[in-house]
């Protein structure tokens, strides 16, 4: 007779109590496994976000990231393609490497003269297609609430702006938006017609003699390397929803050639960082280290360094730590239940087992045997527990994932499925079901220990 | 040589704050290949005397030689592969394991002791036929009668075949008819098996059958009665 055997009939022996034990364990697992592929759905989806916008790593001037945000000229990078070409080539890096792309971010003042409105911008310039690529990458096969930047393919003087940039700039009709609310200049006005003088006179210098169009031009004002203003003249050919609001209201994606000209004129162009996205995010520590060799080496007298998205987005650390401390308390809150529960299981086993015990002591049974007999008990309750509140939290979470539930997260503009990852989530799957089953080895050990320091006779004697 | 030899054995019960004497300076030799019976009235100490006898609690002082060994030096694993090795229990509640059936249960003792498969299936098969329960092997606890449940206690305590194998009122919990057929079967698998049979009881359908009677009253031997050898073999 094997001890698990023999272990499984006697969890058979009282159903109903093994079913209430199992019960409870059942709900406690489902309950965890629910919260814990949400909170993965959350902090996944908020990693897919950053990284298919900046990147994994970046390469910046030293100290940009936390005194250059806003100078685009003290903290460019000027030899960056000597420095992608680099990073490109180099042997060891090529298979982590997914996109290596420069790009270049910068303030200014947007305006729809046209309506006689501005707004503060955040600008950014990028390398459309590889931009593009970048926003493709979804380690994690999440549902991708990303519209595509619609940037590849057009002029360089094109762009694409938040849609709440374009309400503010009243362009909702030209750019055929839903949702306005209010109604905007008529696209029939002429609207280069509308800017001052001299600032038509800037961004006509500026741009050229690239077409106009109607109805979607803007002018961006920054300031150049040398603190004179300098203005574009900018084609909306779209609008993004940026998810979060305060971003909406100020996102400006150029041409990566139409921001260095802004910035830069006719000086050599410079960028503010050289994004690096790799094929999994696990894979940033030995690339970080190769990369600062790289540069230690090939570099030695620029000014640079190396930043991985965490620092770079400090919300997505205080937002998984969040999630983490709430996984946590709860999954506390629900071992402890789980612990009494089987810890009572066991003890009322172990008290109606008493004459049992002793006649497999008499017998000769050892008291590691008779302690393995109790503890292989609570193993099995754990096993069986763990694998029904798999099934059920894997059912739940399919009828949550096929429910169209949706919520808006705390300064978001959009609303988002509730969605929750349990099967997608080895790790939350495997740690979740070892907890189980070592809270139920040590809710058992007690009893356990209990019945095989058992005095044979006093066992014998109990009515 | 005698199964059980006890030497000035003293056992004493510590209950709250008193010292209560269970057996006092016990010296006894008990004959191989006998039905021997501890006899005597409530509280006079027999149950004390047959825990000790089978290894199932220890003396305070004195010695217990039980197979030629001295169990009370014994740690408490060596006590257990002892106890499996070379002996068996009949219990008044005949203690069988609920959840297993006929064959499990005369089988458990055999696994214990690491007995081969093939061996145990030829043992428990014999033994189970042995008592008349050959049709009943696949048969819990629950579905048998008290005497057949006591028909499975006595192929289990002899499954191991055991120097000695101790009963702790046996038929106690049996009609007198049902109880003299468990006496006659276990005289004839004593015999059969060449073992000692040591009983606690008040059954006078037991103290006829015994080759010998150890009288004990608080926690004293008072008499033993030994029949003529030739009646035991």
């Amino acid at each position: 007779m094997k001890t698990f055997s023999l272990a499984l009939r006697n969890l058979l022996r009282n159903r109903r109590r093994s079913l209430t034990t199992l019960l409870a364990m059942v709900i406690g697992l489902t309950a965890i496994l629910l919260f814990g592929g949400y909170r993965s759905n959350i902090t996944h989806g908020i990693e897919s976000g950053f990284i298919q916008s900046t990147g994994h790593l970046q390469i910046q001037h030293q100290n940009y990231y936390l005194e250059g945000g806003d100078n685009p000229t003290a903290y460019g990078i000027p030899d960056y393609q000597h420095i992608i070409d680099v990073v490109s080539h180099d042997p060891e890096l090529a298979p982590y490497l997914r996109v290596v792309t420069p790009t270049l971010q910068l303030g200014g003042l947007a305006g729809n003269f046209a309506a006689g409105i501005s707004r503060s911008v955040f600008a950014v310039g990028v390398v459309p297609e590889q931009r593009s690529q970048m926003e493709k990458w979804n380690d994690y096969g999440l549902v991708s609430y990303v519209k595509p930047l619609q940037l590849s393919g057009t002029s360089a003087d094109s762009v694409v702006i938040g849609d709440g940039l374009a309400r503010k700039l009243k362009l909702c009709n030209a750019l055929h938006m839903t949702g306005c609310v209010q109604s905007d200049t008529p696209v029939s006005a002429a609207p280069g017609a509308a800017a001052p003088d001299d600032i038509a006179a800037l961004s006509d210098l500026a741009q050229g003699d690239l077409q106009k169009e109607t109805g979607t031009r803007i002018e961006m004002l920054a300031s150049t390397a040398h603190g004179a203003p300098n203005v574009a003249s900018l084609s909306v050919v779209s609008s993004r929803n940026m998810g979060i609001k305060a971003l909406d209201d100020v996102y400006l994606a150029m041409h990566l050639s139409q921001a260095q000209r802004l910035i830069y004129g006719s000086n050599a162009p410079q960028v503010t960082a050289i994004q690096i996205q790799l094929h999994h995010t696990s894979q940033i520590p030995v690339v970080q280290a190769r990369l600062q060799k790289l540069i230690t080496e090939r570099f030695p007298g620029q000014p640079l360094e190396i930043q991985d998205f965490k620092t770079l987005n400090p919300m997505f650390g205080q937002t998984a730590q969040f999630m983490n401390s709430m996984f946590g308390f709860i999954a506390t809150l629900i071992a402890v239940i789980v612990l009494f529960t089987i810890g009572n299981t066991m003890s009322t086993a172990v008290v109606e087992r008493t004459v049992e015990i002793g006649t497999l002591r008499a017998m000769g049974l050892r008291r590691a045997g008779l302690r393995n007999l109790f503890l292989c008990e609570g193993i099995l309750l754990g096993l069986i527990g763990a694998a029904a509140g798999v099934i059920s939290a894997l059912g739940i979470a399919y009828l949550i994932n096929h429910s169209g539930l949706s919520w808006t997260p705390p300064g978001y503009s959009d609303a988002y499925l509730i969605l929750v990852r349990v099967w997608q989530d080895p790790g939350l799957l495997a740690g979740s079901v070892l907890g189980l089953v070592v809270v139920t080895v040590i809710s058992a050990w007690w009893p356990a220990n209990r019945a095989s320091k058992m005095m044979i006779v006093d066992a014998l004697r109990h009515v | 040589m005698y199964p059980v030899v006890f030497k000035k054995v003293v056992k004493t019960y510590h209950l709250d704050a008193v010292d209560v004497p269970a057996l006092i300076d016990i010296d006894l030799e008990i004959r191989p290949n006998c039905f021997t019976v501890i006899s005597g009235p409530s509280g006079s100490g027999k149950t004390t005397l047959l825990n000790l006898i089978g290894c199932i609690d220890r003396a305070n002082s004195g010695e217990v030689i039980v197979a030629g060994k001295n169990v009370n030096a014994m740690s408490d694993n060596a006590l257990s592969d002892f106890r499996a090795q070379h002996l068996g229990y009949i219990f008044q509640n005949f203690n069988l394991l609920p959840v297993l059936t006929t064959y499990e249960n005369v089988e458990y003792p055999l696994i214990l002791t690491k007995v081969p498969a093939a061996q145990r299936k030829e043992r428990v098969l014999a033994l189970l036929d042995a008592v008349g329960l050959a049709d009943r092997i696949q048969n819990r606890p629950g579905q048998l009668s008290g005497g057949q449940r006591q028909r499975v206690a006595i192929a289990r305590a002899l499954a191991t075949g055991p120097k000695l194998v101790l009963a702790d009122e046996p038929t106690a919990n049996l009609d007198s008819q049902t109880g003299a057929a468990i006496i006659t079967l276990m005289r004839k698998m004593q015999r059969e098996h060449q073992v000692s049979f040591v009983f606690s009881s008040h059954d006078p359908q037991v103290h006829a059958e015994a080759d010998d009677t150890i009288y004990i009253r608080d926690g004293r031997i008072t008499g033993i009665e030994r029949q003529a050898l030739e009646t035991a073999v």
